[in-house]
């Protein structure tokens, strides 16, 4: 549901890192806490990247689960498939968040401009 | 055809958290506390604001920016009972914003007389989704979340949920009527933010106003520290 926004989001950063450039590739990461339904963001990516130079370009979705562990035990990190942030094992709530809160845009493809040797 | 890979490694919010920053600084200049206001619609966040400006903070002298889509139902509401209210629309953009970013705010920022207020209250478009995931120059985040919506909501929308230092839960007059299951909600926003601030209150009644006028007063008395 706030794919839209974030697609926006995505398309500005990759514009002022482009240059001017031709995109063919954006690769981002995001990590599982941040909601986010990455086939809804490739669908606005496209709509809101038209008339740019990031037009056509392919947006690269890497997932990253969401790992917690627990602060108050020994208990080995485990992954979230619930958002519940406490630990099965202790019950304590002192959860820390290893991973999962990425929104990144991680790398670029440009085409090089004409007659630049790069 | 040659093509390079350039390495970006950004938050893809970076831009919208530069002009948060610069929002702050602004903030503080003036000593503006600022707490920003989320919720689903309905919920009853401009209710809750009219119940808290009826009987007024004390001293702290309030403001609040209205962000809605369209319109300006809820800003004509609150005029009356003589707090400086200035509306925002986000109808500007591609169908109009479900959120308030960093840069609305900062349009807005003129026209918001900060050096006669202490405290800014930026009331969201109502939605659970997008606002969680814009700062806007905030100290504090608060949201409301009424019980004719579901007990289950922190577990379908945990990023609000964990976000806020706040969760106000309104229309509790309503409790009777209703087969809701509160202590299933408060578990539920326990298991989501473990150890957030909880208040039960009735904005239409006036049950339980009273300990959001003290927080908001809290929040303007921290003035300057960041959350």
């Amino acid at each position: 549901m706030h794919e839209l926004s974030l697609s926006s989001a995505i398309l500005e950063t990759a514009l002022r890192h482009a240059d001017g450039r031709k995109v063919n590739t954006v690769e981002i990461t995001v990590g599982a806490l941040r909601q986010v339904v990455t086939s809804s963001l490739e669908f606005y990516f496209e709509i809101v990247s038209r008339d740019t130079v990031c037009e056509g370009a392919r947006l690269e979705c890497n997932e990253i689960e969401a790992r917690v562990k627990c602060n108050d035990c020994d208990a080995p990190p485990w992954t979230l498939d619930q958002p519940i942030f406490r630990c099965p094992a202790c019950g304590g709530s002192d959860v820390e968040v290893l991973s999962g809160t990425e929104f990144l845009v991680e790398s670029i493809d440009v085409e090089d401009k004409e007659g630049v040797v790069s | 055809m040659h093509q390079t890979k350039v390495r970006v490694a950004e938050d893809a919010l970076d831009a919208n958290t530069t002009i948060a920053h610069a929002n702050r600084a602004d903030f503080d200049r003036e000593s503006v506390s600022v707490v920003n206001l989320m919720s689903a619609p309905g919920a009853g966040k401009t209710t809750l604001l009219e119940a808290v400006f009826r009987s007024g903070l004390g001293d702290v002298r309030p403001g609040v920016l209205e962000g809605d889509v369209q319109g300006s139902l809820d800003a004509d509401r609150l005029s009356h009972l003589h707090v400086p209210v200035t509306q925002l629309n986000t109808d500007g953009g591609f169908g109009g914003e479900c959120h308030l970013d960093a840069n609305m705010v900062r349009t807005a920022l003129p026209s918001l007389g900060l050096e006669q207020i202490d405290l800014l209250i930026i009331e969201n478009v109502g939605n659970l989704v997008c606002p969680a995931e814009f700062r806007v120059g905030e100290d504090t985040k608060a949201m409301v979340c009424s019980v004719t919506e579901g007990e289950d909501k922190p577990l379908k929308y945990p990023l609000m949920f964990r976000t806020c230092d706040l969760v106000v839960v309104n229309k509790v007059d309503l409790l009777p009527h209703l087969d809701y299951d509160l202590d299933a909600l408060l578990r539920n926003i326990e298991s989501v933010n473990p150890g957030v601030e909880t208040m039960l209150i009735s904005a239409r009644t006036g049950e339980g106003v009273e300990a959001f006028r003290n927080w908001l007063v809290h929040v303007a008395e921290r003035e300057g520290v960041p959350a």
